[in-house]
């Protein structure tokens, strides 16, 4: 499993609209600007295909900030 | 469930599109970071939207005459029409006894519809080569195709700017020595919800309240005769059935994704046909796209694939190929099979 620097590079690099190292575990995804349901999209299939983690919209609603969601796919997998 | 059908051959595959080109990046509904986030995730740069009036039997009749034209068969050695769409033109009669009429073919001719969309092709497939496989049926046309612009509102971010339309012809003939088709199918029905028109049916009938638009959430408005798409349910949906459909094919023929030529998959969109194709470990080259220029064209859009980015390859020699559609149903089905020399005519524009 990688740690949560690393997810943190990944998502930077999915969302090419952000600036690298704007993220920390304590932001708030969902305050990135033009936060939207494509975002989601991309943070699912990321936590998919790299880890092999479902995570449904219900499970994301949960969450608030990165190390939510990070804690979230750890537990899952 | 896994079926093999013997003794069919496909003999070519034929696409109209509509001549108007419309971009993503002119969808000036949203902001451009928007945009540009929706190119880079749907990986649709424009799409192909048809003009009032024209609809899903139109281009599948203008692919039927020319693919017929160029297979040079006789319109009398059809004996079986299926019009696979979602986009019929009336609610009845049945838009395939309408083509058979207008394509000249003989009285004696099976003719009917069958009301699918993503899956559409495959299920279409499964059921003209499970009909003719006696061979008392020689000749048959899938026609394939759905006008789902139509269905979509300006003002709904999560459905408009996804649907391309087309429409398609494929030929079957009975083969006593072609190959089996081996397919996988599907279906789900608690997930309806995920896609689907509510209004205008006779579930919820037109009324003067099904025009009414509502607002849905931010970016979203619509009305009950327009399409509902949950984004993230149909992703889920697709990633885990998807896989699981297509690796119990290549297990029950006893194949890994080496021995498979290519996988056309239903152009759902990039991230989830990127993310199947991912989970399955096929190299992207096996992946054919069409989804950059023509969109989601939902029933058609298999067909659609192999013409666009396949055709010049299967025109010649012998190919293995999966192909793979999912969706609104929810329903899904898969099928391995093998082409030699298809036909394929050029793309037309109407």
């Amino acid at each position: 499993m990688i740690t949560i620097t690393e997810f943190i590079q990944k998502l930077e690099e999915e969302f090419d609209d952000i600036e690298q190292n704007s993220l920390t575990p304590s932001t708030n995804y969902r305050s990135i600007e033009n936060w939207g349901s494509m975002h989601a999209l991309i943070i699912i299939a990321l936590v998919d295909t790299e880890f092999d983690v479902s995570l449904s919209g219900a499970d994301l609603k949960n969450t608030q900030t990165i190390q939510d969601l990070y804690d979230l796919v750890v537990s899952k997998k | 469930m896994i079926q093999s059908i013997d003794h069919i051959a496909i003999r070519g595959i034929s696409n109209a599109v509509p001549k108007k080109t419309v971009y993503t990046r002119d969808y000036d509904y949203i902001s451009e970071a928007e945009r540009k986030l929706l190119i880079k995730t749907t990986g649709i740069e424009s799409r192909r939207v048809a003009e009032e009036g024209i609809c899903a039997s139109d281009l599948c009749f203008e692919a039927a005459e020319k693919l017929l034209q160029e297979l040079n068969w006789d319109k009398a050695s059809i004996d079986i029409v299926i019009f696979v769409s979602q986009s019929s033109d009336y609610y009845l009669p049945a838009t395939a006894i309408l083509l058979q009429n207008r394509l000249g073919l003989n009285k004696s001719t099976l003719a009917f519809d069958v009301s699918l969309g993503c899956s559409g092709y495959i299920y279409g497939l499964n059921i003209i080569s499970s009909m003719m496989s006696s061979g008392i049926l020689k000749r048959g046309l899938l026609l394939v195709g759905d006008i789902s612009t139509n269905s979509t509102n300006y003002k709904d971010k999560s459905s408009f700017p996804l649907f391309g339309d087309s429409g398609s012809a494929t030929a079957l003939e009975f083969d006593q020595i072609a190959k089996p088709m081996l397919f996988s199918m599907g279906s789900d029905g608690s997930g309806s919800n995920a896609i689907i028109i509510p209004g205008g049916g006779t579930r919820n009938k037109f009324n003067e309240n099904s025009l009414t638009e509502e607002i849905i959430s931010e970016g979203i408005t619509r009305h009950q005769l327009n399409i509902i798409l949950e984004g993230l349910d149909i992703f889920n949906f697709s990633i885990k059935e998807v896989p699981k459909n297509i690796s119990s094919l290549l297990s029950e023929a006893s194949k890994t994704v080496d021995d498979i030529d290519f996988f056309v998959l239903h152009q759902a969109n990039r991230i989830i046909n990127e993310t199947i194709r991912k989970k399955l470990k096929i190299e992207s080259e096996k992946v054919p796209y069409s989804i950059g220029q023509y969109g989601n064209t939902s029933s058609g859009s298999i067909p659609l694939t192999i013409q666009t980015e396949l055709n010049h390859i299967l025109m010649s020699g012998n190919h293995r190929m999966i192909l793979s559609g999912f969706g609104v149903g929810l329903s899904w089905g898969s099928v391995m099979l093998s082409t030699s020399s298809l036909t394929i005519p050029k793309l037309i524009e109407v």
